[in-house]
């Protein structure tokens, strides 16, 4: 029998499917212009919304105290044996995304319910699929349903991207969701070449089945690793496949923007786990595959990244080119390959997502209170709140540049340590000089936004009385949270030590999904053949 | 069968390249739908080739792998969804802009 404390690694995707639904159920008042604060429906579903992002906080708290002693809490859907069936599996580093996901959605729920829900059908529902799609693909245990989960919350995306209309959002809209298609299709493929070389999707048994692959066979499964590796550089928007993101999400609404920080990083969790861990060393033939790729390829998409972010025209622009520039220092630790180097990696990782998340939030307050200049990175009328908005803007600013003692400083601090041998140069560098163009850029920003200030014309409109404390709460949440970081920087850093630990032991994590049977596929085309399956 | 089976996948493969290549979002739409299919097959060929053999389990029978048969099933859903959805994107775009170029503008000459 068992009970709902079995139950807990699904929760994280059927809460949010729960939630859409009973939120589609609902309606949202039809589509009420702009300024629906009154409308009851809608202040309903926002309460719904809220409470179930509260719920799910919980699910993934639980999760995460269950997985700091290494448990590895496996859950069989249907109670399919694992290579067969669809098996969910919450070790520390899925409990750690699941903990950020729901931390960053909290934020942006709530700065949507500002009014931006208001503008367009079925925020609320849409918001939840997203983060349904984000759980599954961090709690999935075989590579078919990461795709299917990629699906879920890529087509909660493009709507949300486009929420709120208008040509702007439209035209970077169309690109986004094509592009996006082509890299499905892309992932179709690369998942196929793994199928027909391995017998298996489950990633515990691909983790024993690769190193077993000979190597004439192996050529043709790499190609398909490779395959997977332009998919999930394209969602992490790794440089040459990063030019679709500023663009995207300068164009769309704060929230959706700020829930958008999360979807980079799951192609780098994708990264992770498939080619850092399956084709990471040990994997025979196959091993450490992208090795000499992602170390050039993460430092090129940083060096990028900040140089993007000094030519941006708009403060939503930069915040995007930033992202961008984040990615590369992340997936640069990654491309260490050492337990040291991810540990970092992930530190730096729940940091730099916090951080954009507020960042994205914060451009929208800043041109919301510029009147007809907005975003833009020009002299225009003073800001009515200069003083919190600047001083927001100092500490996410410093923080992403890795100035200390915030947790940025911290991260960085982890990754040059990480570094080694020949490849230290470079990485000391690139992560050192993005940190330096990202505070000019930053300065120069700030500067011009706070204090390249125009007299009011005497007929403007005064531009607002400043943001309501619903829009500002948010920011609050996210920058306690980075302070948090810091405060709480050593069980942090142990935790995330043993996540990178846990994440190579591929014994260990083939007996929890696999146990002792570990089942035979067959493979009839491959019957009385030498070297194919176990 | 086998080549037969590879240049039609890399005949349709091209086809949906080609069209995804242009720059009106019909066109565009049509070339995902045959990069779509090809990808489909080719998944299906992927659980290797053989004629009027089942995918059921017997002892002592020959049996087709179906594992990618159910994978190609949920991959033509998932395609019909998107598909429908990009249709509706490619319209809203071409009604808020004025014109069914991937753009969102006309191509300055």
């Amino acid at each position: 029998m068992m009970t709902l404390w079995d139950h807990l690694p699904v929760l994280p995707v059927l809460l949010p499917l729960a939630t859409a639904v009973a939120l589609l159920a609902l309606g949202d008042g039809g589509g009420a212009d702009a300024g629906a604060h009154g409308n009851r429906v809608l202040r309903r579903a926002r309460w719904l919304s809220l409470l179930s992002v509260l719920a799910g906080l919980a699910v993934a708290v639980a999760l995460l105290l269950r997985a700091a002693d290494g448990t590895l809490s496996v859950y069989r859907l249907g109670a399919w044996p694992a290579p067969f069936g669809i098996a969910l599996v919450v070790d520390r580093l899925s409990a750690l995304m699941l903990v950020l996901v729901q931390v960053i959605a909290l934020p942006a729920l709530v700065y949507a319910s500002g009014g931006w829900d208001a503008h367009g059908r079925h925020f609320h529902a849409l918001f939840q699929f997203q983060l349904m799609g984000l759980a599954g693909a961090f709690v999935t245990g075989d590579l078919f349903n990461l795709f299917v989960f990629f699906e879920v919350l890529l087509i909660a995306s493009y709507v949300l991207m486009v929420h709120g209309q208008g040509r702007q959002r439209l035209r970077f809209g169309v690109p986004y969701v094509v592009l996006n298609l082509a890299a499905s299709a892309l992932f179709l493929v690369g998942m196929a070449l793994v199928y027909a070389f391995t017998g298996t999707l489950n990633l515990a048994d691909l983790a024993l089945r690769v190193p077993q692959v000979p190597a004439p066979d192996a050529a043709v499964l790499q190609a398909g690793a490779m395959l997977l590796l332009v998919v999930f550089g394209f969602k992490a928007a790794l440089l040459p496949l990063h030019l679709w993101l500023p663009n995207t999400y300068a164009a769309t609404s704060a929230p959706v923007a700020a829930l958008f920080a999360l979807m980079t990083k799951v192609g780098v969790y994708a990264i992770l786990r498939v080619h850092g861990v399956v084709f990471g060393s040990g994997a025979g033939p196959s091993a450490d595959l992208v090795q000499p790729w992602l170390l050039p390829m993460a430092l090129a998409t940083g060096a990028l990244g900040v140089l993007g972010a000094l030519a941006a025209g708009t403060l939503a622009r930069l915040v995007g080119w930033l992202n961008v520039a984040s990615v590369g220092t992340i997936v640069a630790a990654l491309g260490l390959f050492s337990t040291a180097a991810w540990s970092a990696a992930l530190f730096y990782l729940v940091h730099s997502t916090l951080v954009v998340a507020a960042l994205f939030l914060l451009a929208e307050l800043v041109a919301a209170q510029r009147g007809d200049a907005g975003g833009a990175l020009r002299p225009a009328s003073p800001v009515a709140q200069p003083l919190l908005l600047g001083l927001l803007l100092l500490l996410g600013g410093a923080s992403v540049a890795g100035l200390p003692p915030l947790p940025g400083f911290l991260g960085k601090v982890m990754i040059l340590q990480a570094a080694q041998g020949p490849a230290a140069l470079w990485v000391w560098a690139v992560v050192l000089g993005v940190g330096f163009f990202t505070l000019v850029g930053l300065a120069r920003a700030g500067s011009i936004l706070f204090w390249a200030e125009q007299p009011l014309a005497p007929d403007a409109a005064a531009c607002g009385a400043g943001a309501s404390p619903r829009l500002l709460a948010p920011m609050f949440m996210l920058v306690a949270a980075t302070l948090a970081m810091v405060v709480w920087a050593s069980p942090i850093k142990r935790y995330v030590d043993a996540a990178a630990q846990q994440v190579t032991d591929r014994a260990a994590y083939a007996q929890a999904v696999l146990g002792d049977a570990q089942a035979q596929t067959v493979r009839p085309f491959r019957a009385g053949e030498a070297g194919g399956g176990r | 069968m086998e080549a037969l089976m590879a240049t039609g996948i890399g005949w349709v493969t091209a086809c949906g390249l080609y069209l995804m290549l242009r720059g009106r979002s019909f066109p565009v739409v049509l070339g995902l739908t045959l990069l779509g299919y090809a990808v489909n097959v080719f998944i299906f060929a992927m659980g290797r080739l053989a004629i009027g053999v089942p995918p059921i389990l017997r002892e002592g029978v020959a049996i087709a792998d179906p594992l990618p048969q159910a994978l190609v099933l949920t991959a033509i859903v998932i395609g019909f969804a998107t598909t429908g959805f990009v249709i509706e994107m490619a319209l809203r775009s071409r009604d808020a802009s004025g014109t069914d170029h991937v753009d969102g503008q006309e191509p300055r000459r």
